[in-house]
């Protein structure tokens, strides 16, 4: 018996060999074939649970037919048509434009949205999406969810329905670029206090809008703009920029060592006339701008651990691969545990995440719940990451072996869309009660 | 062995065959089919991917997949859907009958279904090439008039031949690039039909004529020799016996 389950070790390399080197040591519960030996009645056969470590938990278990389906095309055109663009996208700092346009094609940009040339999927898909792409790079994830999250979703969600016809399908089919304008110079984490103003002119029906927003993922190319701006009663309102409105530019910004494959850059604003039909009417105050984040956010959340999925292969089939002292380097303890670790925290994190988007899709999810996921996702991946660069070495820095990019990238994916202290605070907040973003009461 | 087959109506039907891989079950007694993903093969792509071009340019009406297999090949099906074909038939073969069974059947199985649907054209996937109907290798192929001209690749290089329909292509590599379903197409495919048949309905036996005695794998290769020169070479050649 021990030698049958060997060479069905041999012929099934995901058996761990120490369960089947114990398996054939019992003797005391009835395996199949001794009870077939023995002539007793034969047991009904339930298939022994094997341990996958590229899916410990079983996420697939628990998708539909058809989120592995999207998520398995998908994964193939991101492996077939992203990864071999990367490499060089991101040594010399070059974003493909014609990417946006092949997702465009092939309908996931703005999965989630209902009509206007939209899937109309799932949240859970939406979240295979960018965990797929992310495994690519963070900057080709940061293009699609700016697309999706910030630029499709504020159009769909607190636009008119003349914005939505003109600009969502243009939008899904990558026929245009959006940019997202939260972020300023001397407002990151406190967006509440920026300094960009909106004043409305009544003799022309139109916005004059002057200020300035810096780490805008695809503004140097963008075709429009989605800019928060203060009004004149305080309240901050989106506005609907278009690239060729006078005294708008977007200059590139330059000495960037992360998501190097997509272009960053300003939206400098000076005295734009913004017609009022391009106000965003729906929403007001920072309700607007959140309410994309968090669904760019939940996005993130699923990418970040796509990123560490790539970084914890790629370091395990290096360490199998290289030999030090005689023995591949995987054999050593050190190793295997940060394996272990890695593992660990990819396989809790993709379960919690699954469930969430199971949440937004029953409407039963609280914005905290992504801050929280957002938040671990982009920590233990750039934990995953900075380990995984360690055990390379020095092949570790070099950009061939990819990690070091992922290395790269997740310190800006940990920082943008909240902090990983800012969520902290937020979860504070919902904790106790008592905010700990100000100094004041 | 998985079976996978297409069928595009136009007038005309379309048949893929594919195989997934394969493992030698360790008693010798088959191949391992637990746990195996039933994928459609490369080939079987191209089949498709070639189908849903004909409609797209409309030369032809309906695109419908086949697959004969256990409950697993749905899946494979619902792919053939999401790439564009209509609806699709699954031929429900399992357990001991789908581990016996061979080309023989399957092409029973596939005539009666072709007769059936009233199919005129078949494209099968390259690898399982046991048909004898000349449209094999295809790497291109057109409709003109009512004929099918099929360009096939031959070992002297490319023959171009028109046949007349009802007719079986087998696709090679460089027939199309298969396309990546998209997401709206996998969504739509949800609603498309795959009616349920058993072969018995077909009038087809899938009884083996055939047993299984033993299924080994392919032996180990071996290990090759280094020679320093030429003549260590015609020496060892000359010892081996081959010159």
């Amino acid at each position: 018996m021990a030698l049958r389950s060997v060479s069905r070790l041999l012929v099934n390399s995901q058996r761990c060999v120490l369960f089947t080197a114990s398996r054939s040591q019992k003797t005391a519960a009835a395996s199949p074939w001794d009870a077939e030996k023995s002539g007793e009645k034969k047991q009904v056969k339930t298939p022994k649970a094997q341990f996958n470590w590229r899916d410990a938990l079983d996420l697939d278990g628990l998708l539909t037919e058809e989120e592995i389906m999207i998520r398995d095309s998908f994964r193939t055109y991101c492996q077939e048509k992203l990864m071999p663009r990367i490499l060089m996208a991101n040594r010399n700092e070059v974003f493909h434009r014609e990417i946006v346009s092949e997702m465009g094609e092939l309908g996931v940009l703005g999965p989630t949205i209902k009509g206007y040339g939209c899937a109309g999927t799932s949240y859970v898909a939406y979240g295979l999406i960018a965990r797929e792409v992310e495994r690519v790079d963070s900057g080709y994830r940061s293009v699609m969810s700016v697309q999706s999250s910030l630029v499709m979703h504020p159009i769909n969600a607190y636009g008119t329905e003349e914005q939505k016809e003109k600009y969502l399908p243009r939008l899904a089919r990558g026929e245009i670029l959006g940019c997202f304008g939260l972020t300023e110079p001397n407002h990151g984490s406190d967006p509440g206090s920026m300094d960009t103003r909106a004043k409305y002119n009544p003799s022309s029906r139109t916005f004059t809008l002057t200020g300035s927003k810096t780490w805008i993922t695809n503004s140097p190319v963008a075709d429009i703009c989605v800019v928060w701006a203060k009004c004149e009663d305080g309240k901050v309102r989106g506005f609907i920029l278009e690239r060729g409105m006078k005294g708008l530019s977007t200059p590139k910004i330059e000495g960037k060592f992360s998501l190097r494959a997509s272009a960053t850059g300003m939206i400098i604003m000076d005295e734009v006339e913004v017609p009022e039909e391009n106000l965003l009417p729906k929403v007001s105050g920072l309700a607007g701008p959140f309410g994309c984040l968090n669904n760019a956010r939940y996005g993130i959340a699923w990418g970040a651990l796509g990123a560490a999925e790539f970084c914890f292969h790629a370091a395990r089939q290096y360490t199998l691969d290289r030999i030090q002292f005689g023995v591949p380097l995987a054999r050593n303890q050190l190793i295997q545990k940060k394996m272990a670790d890695m593992l660990t925290e990819i396989a809790i994190g993709l379960q919690s995440c699954l469930q969430l988007g199971r949440l937004i899709d029953d409407k039963k999810a609280a914005p905290e719940m992504i801050s929280m996921l957002k938040r671990n996702s982009c920590g233990k991946a750039l934990d995953i990451a900075r380990q995984a660069r360690d055990m390379l070495g020095g092949n570790g820095i070099a950009d061939e072996y990819h990690i070091i990019r992922h290395v790269m990238n997740l310190e800006a994916v940990n920082t943008y869309e909240g902090t990983h202290d800012i969520h902290a605070l937020i979860l504070g907040r919902a904790i106790t009660g008592l905010q700990s973003f100000t100094v004041g009461k | 062995m998985h079976l996978f087959s297409m069928f595009l109506k136009f007038q005309h039907h379309l048949y893929c065959l594919c195989l997934p891989q394969i493992r030698v079950k360790p008693d010798h007694t088959g191949v391992v089919t637990d746990g195996v993903k039933h994928s459609m093969n490369p080939f079987c792509e191209i089949a498709v991917e070639e189908a849903v071009k004909l409609k797209e340019k409309k030369l032809v009406k309906e695109v419908v997949a086949v697959s004969c297999g256990p409950q697993q090949v749905q899946e494979t099906i619902r792919t053939a859907l999401a790439m564009g074909a209509d609806r699709g038939i699954h031929v429900e073969v399992s357990g001991k009958d789908y581990e016996t069974l061979g080309p023989l059947q399957v092409s029973k199985i596939l005539a009666a279904l072709a007769k059936k649907e009233q199919a005129d054209l078949i494209i099968l996937g390259k690898q399982v090439a046991d048909f004898r109907d000349s449209g094999t290798f295809a790497s291109e192929v057109n409709i003109e008039a009512d004929k099918l001209k099929v360009v096939r690749e031959v070992d002297g290089g490319l023959e171009t031949i028109k046949i007349k329909l009802p007719a079986v292509v087998t696709a090679d590599l460089r027939l199309n690039t298969p396309r990546y379903a998209t997401l709206p197409n996998i969504m739509k495919a949800k609603k498309k039909k795959i009616a349920n048949v058993k072969p018995a309905d077909l009038g087809v036996d899938v009884s083996s004529r055939l047993e299984v005695l033993k299924v080994d794998e392919p032996p180990q290769r071996q290990a090759g020799v280094k020679v320093e020169t030429v003549n260590d070479l015609v020496g060892k050649l000359k010892e081996a016996g081959t010159i």
